[in-house]
């Protein structure tokens, strides 16, 4: 909604008290918790799969001396370090990557990715793809809901998909963003639209594909259209693009969850919980000139 | 003024302590949680049950003659990596090793019309099929190379497997604990399905990247299922037994990496 347009007095805009929107519906609200547990078991168990063989490659297969980034540790005369390797370039990880305090006498032991990132605690493959495989069913099965739900609850083309004023605006945005400026009144009943271009990227370019990648990981699956995989450049990239989608997907999260803190942390929360949210106080203030 | 601002700044600060410790706990409470519910047996039946749904629905998009990729001479790995028993320690494989294998004989018994035993030389003078494959290891990596063998599918039809045979059970020299000197066998086996064992790709191979099969990888006869992950590929075979369930070999679970917890169907 356009501000003026509500706006009695073109020169300033008025207070208005804060009131209560309901803003998240029942679906949409179950799915984005199922989606929490989802993502945190299998970025977790994920990494623990990983440790079975902490290095990536590009390609069909591992070019075992070149990967383009691996994790190990090494002794030296000082004791044991820990080390991530990108390239040729190494950087001293210890004590998170590489070589990490394990179990209850934390004992330096190398891992790649520390106990506590993994599902299980401790190095075990067999029960981390349990866990892994189980929890793509219902992350894949979630995601379909959801993105049926958005289609036809028109979820996407009313709140997801943004306006072409909200378009020529991103600068705008971008500014507040990097102020920390949080939208109040009826802006912020709305996604603002570096969220809503977000959320599309993320719903619908980073979460598929890091399905499909998995799906590339299965020798069985890629024998259904047999060379499907070469699309990904071949199992490795998969692998490769698994691992990096993983981490971008990480990175939203990071910046979801710093987001709602900066923006209210149980406002938010609440309104994701039981679906209501306040509307910030709209101070009154100058028009600022254009 | 400014103790106000001290006294604010500390009770941030606390605030802030909580909320770290608070958050700490939680996570340390979520990881115990995640390793209790790993050791429990209902749990993890729940967790195994997406291994039925994976098979069911690899069954219906993978069709039962669908192949594995093949690639060409330049995509093959210069040395193909050993993984698992690099170089088994049992007297009767060390025997037949230092003999050349010329001593070997591969058993294919079990339930079946004619039983038989094949040495080397039988065996490569069957009709043999070469394929350059990829092999994906559970542990993530993958190689390529390059494989010649007879077709297992060739062989059932020789021994004639009798209509109650369901899965064919490889049974290898190498023992995965060390010699068994206790009685306890530990050496390795696996098994497969009848559909992945007349599969076209799934050969007994002997040769890899045109030399007899390295020790490392599985001398002198190792199985390749290539629809499957790399510990469905079973090295050093001893005999070839067809039965109508594993529940009573070893473990129950059908090899030795399934009696330690991993799925038998190795498809993903």
């Amino acid at each position: 909604m356009d501000i003026e347009a509500t706006t009695p007095a073109p020169a300033a805009i008025v207070a208005r008290p804060a009131r209560r929107v309901y803003r998240h519906r029942l679906p949409v609200r179950v799915m984005h918790w199922v989606n929490v547990v989802c993502m945190t078991v299998l970025l977790m168990s994920g990494l623990n799969i990983f440790n079975a063989h902490p290095a990536l490659y590009w390609g069909h297969e591992s070019s075992f001396a070149t990967p383009w980034i691996s994790f190990g540790a090494r002794n030296t005369p000082n004791g044991p370090v820990g080390y991530t390797r990108i390239g040729g370039t190494e950087f001293d990880t210890t004590g998170v990557l590489g070589l990490s305090p394990t179990g209850a006498d934390r004992r330096p032991t190398a891992r790649a990715f520390p106990s506590w990132a993994t599902i299980p605690g401790p190095q075990w493959l067999a029960m981390a793809r349990h866990w892994h495989l189980f929890f793509a069913w219902l992350f894949v099965v979630n995601g379909i809901a959801y993105v049926l739900y958005t289609l036809f609850s028109r979820h996407l083309t009313k709140d997801l998909v943004p306006t072409r004023d909200e378009l020529k605006n991103i600068g705008r945005s971008i500014v507040d963003h990097l102020k920390f400026k949080h939208p109040t009144g009826d802006a912020a009943t709305r996604y603002n639209v570096l969220q809503s271009l977000t959320y599309l990227i993320v719903i619908f370019v980073l979460l598929p594909l890091i399905v499909i990648c998995g799906l590339a990981l299965s020798p069985t699956l890629n024998t259904v259209f047999t060379g499907w995989v070469d699309f990904l450049g071949g199992r490795q990239s998969a692998r490769t693009l698994h691992f990096l989608a993983a981490f971008g997907l990480l990175l939203f999260v990071v910046v979801h969850v710093a987001e709602v803190f900066i923006a209210g942390v149980w406002n938010e929360m609440r309104s994701m919980i039981t679906g209501w949210f306040t509307i910030p106080e709209q101070r009154a203030q100058k028009e600022v000139q254009p | 003024m400014k103790k106000t601002f001290t006294l604010m700044r500390a009770r941030d600060r606390d605030r802030r302590h909580l909320l770290r410790g608070a958050v700490a706990a939680a996570g340390s409470a979520l990881l115990a949680g995640c390793d209790r519910l790993s050791r429990n047996d209902a749990f993890v039946e729940t967790l195994q049950s997406a291994e039925h749904l994976n098979r069911s629905i690899a069954k219906v998009v993978a069709p039962r003659s669908a192949m594995a990729q093949e690639f060409s001479e330049r995509d093959v790995a210069q040395t193909f990596r050993g993984n698992g028993t690099l170089s088994p320690s049992d007297d009767d494989y060390v025997a037949l090793r230092n003999g050349g294998f010329a001593d070997y004989r591969l058993q294919v018994g079990g339930l079946v019309a004619k039983p038989v035993e094949l040495t080397l030389a039988q065996l490569r003078a069957l009709p043999s099929r070469t394929q350059i494959t990829r092999h994906d290891c559970v542990e993530g990596w993958s190689c390529i190379g390059k494989w010649k063998g007879v077709q297992l599918g060739r062989i059932l039809e020789m021994v004639e497997p009798k209509p109650e045979a369901k899965f064919v059970v490889f049974r290898c020299f190498d023992s995965m604990e060390g010699p068994s000197l206790d009685g306890r066998d530990s050496r390795y086996y696996e098994s497969i399905d009848l559909d992945d064992a007349h599969h076209a790709q799934t050969i007994l191979a002997y040769e890899l990247n045109d030399k007899p099969l390295p020790v490392t990888n599985g001398a002198p006869l190792r199985c390749r299922v290539e629809r499957q992950l790399g510990y469905k590929q079973a090295k050093y075979v001893r005999s070839i037994e067809l039965v109508t369930s594993f529940a009573d070999i070893r473990g129950g679970k059908g090899g030795y990496w399934e009696d330690e917890g991993y799925e038998w169907y190795g498809g993903i």
